[in-house]
């Protein structure tokens, strides 16, 4: 069929819906490599500017690492660009099962496989291991790739209220008549930045038994003593049955993702996980790279350390000032806003005010759930949060939310 | 309220509301586009209905528009009574 005018007034109806319910989205070009400071062009055709960015999921600020860029400049020169290749006709290189390899001891789990992505392992995971007589039971507020995943799944599906540990075992006890029970969790939930309760999961999964399965991508490199993961600050490293996670946030940021876990997981998606099976095998210069930011991890803890520190402090710096926070220990702190409109015009002004953020709503979080998210780094320097605090002051004074709480939001919202 | 109609709003409002949410589900209150319920979560709904009543909902008829208020998931589960 031609693209025609009808066809595409089909789609350009539909753009315009999205534009009208205000959820449409614009890039913004951004010209310097990624960091606590960056050059945005925004909108497209203005000025570049330079910003702090609190917005990255460079945790670990490893995205522009002199060590890390070294490292991949050498896999590309030893190992080429590209692999022509799914991994299992003729695309895995020795690299691919050092960094496998790495990432299985970093994890505490029996072995690993890469993916293109995270959001690739989570939509092959649950397809290549589980049928009709098994259940997923899944956190209501897990990543929308999980839920994807789950879609692809002929398992049944149930979900349990976020971090509601009664209403999980209640779902447990529901479906002791299934093959397999998998518990299915967020390690930090994206949105809201606070850890699942892994240890009274882990307890719960060995009374019920039933597997349990934890996306890492926000915890990995950071959380915990050694940045290993949720798993280990809740003290159940070992005991996680399913990992998978990114290596496009604190691991040095470019893409790629991995499942990790039980060898006898690892080998059904091998076998069977249909992102895994026909897509291309991750570049030889990320996996490079990757391998550094193992080398890193492994010789320091500094960076999680001082990113620890940096979340504390900004944390702290909000708090002070009046903003409406979500509780958590993680790098992720989100400021509450409640109201969609508030939050995109508050993103807006901070960006003039020289601080790059993002409004977050409806539905990419609940309705009236409207936040900025802030993200820290340990790229991030005092001087970049001092500076940064003074822009949401600033903003918040503009608006009158200062010192108001989550009622009294909502109220002004709904004035 | 009928016995029907009260059934599924207790249920909705023990299996949808976090602790400390004191919003009020009526017959009406829009489930779905309220944000009380989402698409990734109706499946509970859906299999306590079809287990509770000894019923089958299609798929193709489980909508977010048909479970979007206490009153349509009665008036569907009473659909699938009378066949």
């Amino acid at each position: 069929m031609a693209f025609n005018d009808s066809t595409r007034n089909v789609f350009g109806a539909e753009l315009e819906s999205i534009k009208s319910a205000g959820l449409f989205k614009q890039e913004r070009y951004i010209h310097s490599p990624q960091f606590s400071e960056i050059e945005v062009e925004f909108p497209a055709g203005a000025k570049v500017r330079k910003c702090i960015n609190i917005c990255a999921n460079n945790y670990l600020g490893l995205s522009s690492h002199p060590d890390v860029i070294a490292a991949a400049h050498a896999g590309l020169d030893s190992r080429g660009y590209g692999m022509s290749s799914v991994r299992f006709i003729c695309g895995t290189q020795d690299i691919h099962r050092e960094l496998e390899t790495r990432l299985t001891e970093f994890l505490g789990t029996e072995d690993t496989l890469l993916f293109p992505s995270c959001m690739d392992a989570n939509a092959g995971i649950f397809e290549a291991c589980l049928i009709e007589q098994d259940v997923m039971i899944a956190d209501r507020l897990v990543h929308a790739s999980i839920v994807d995943g789950m879609r692809l799944c002929k398992a049944m599906q149930d979900t349990y209220k976020h971090s509601d540990m009664t209403h999980l075992e209640e779902k447990l006890q529901e479906h002791q008549d299934k093959r397999v029970r998998m518990i299915i969790t967020d390690g930090v939930f994206s949105m809201d930045g606070d850890l699942a309760k892994l240890d009274q999961i882990v307890a719960l999964a060995e009374k019920y038994n039933a597997m349990v399965f934890v996306d890492e991508s926000h915890a990995s490199g950071f959380i915990g003593k050694k940045g290993r993961g949720t798993h280990e600050h809740c003290g159940v490293l070992g005991k996680i049955d399913v990992i998978t996670t990114t290596l496009g946030k604190a691991l040095g940021g470019a893409s790629g993702g991995c499942v990790s876990g039980r060898r006898e997981i690892v080998e059904m998606c091998r076998q069977r996980a249909r992102p895994y099976l026909f897509s291309n095998a991750v570049a030889p210069v990320i996996v490079a790279g990757a391998i550094k930011v193992m080398d890193l991890l492994s010789a320091s803890t500094e960076r999680r350390d001082k990113l620890e520190w940096n979340a504390k402090y900004w944390r702290g710096l909000l708090k002070d000032a009046g903003f409406d926070l979500k509780e958590g220990d993680s790098p992720i702190v989100p400021v509450m806003l409640y109201d969609a409109k508030l939050a995109q015009e508050f993103a807006r002004d901070l960006f003039d005010e020289g601080v790059y953020a993002v409004g977050f709503f409806f539905p990419v979080v609940p309705k009236g759930q409207a936040r900025i998210r802030t993200q820290l780094s340990a790229a991030h320097e005092k001087h970049h949060l001092d500076t940064a605090i003074a822009a949401f002051k600033k903003v918040g004074e503009k608006h009158k939310i200062l010192g108001l709480g989550k009622k009294e939001l909502i109220a002004r919202a709904g004035a | 309220m009928d016995e029907l109609t009260k059934v599924i709003r207790d249920y909705v409002v023990k299996e949808y509301l976090e602790e400390g949410d004191d919003r009020e589900v009526t017959e009406t209150s829009p489930l779905i586009t309220g944000g009380i319920v989402d698409s990734f979560s109706m499946v509970s709904l859906k299999r306590f209905l079809e287990k509770k009543y000894a019923i089958q909902i299609p798929d193709d008829q489980a909508t977010p528009d048909a479970f979007d208020s206490v009153q349509r998931i009665a008036a569907l589960v009473r659909r699938f009574q009378q066949k």
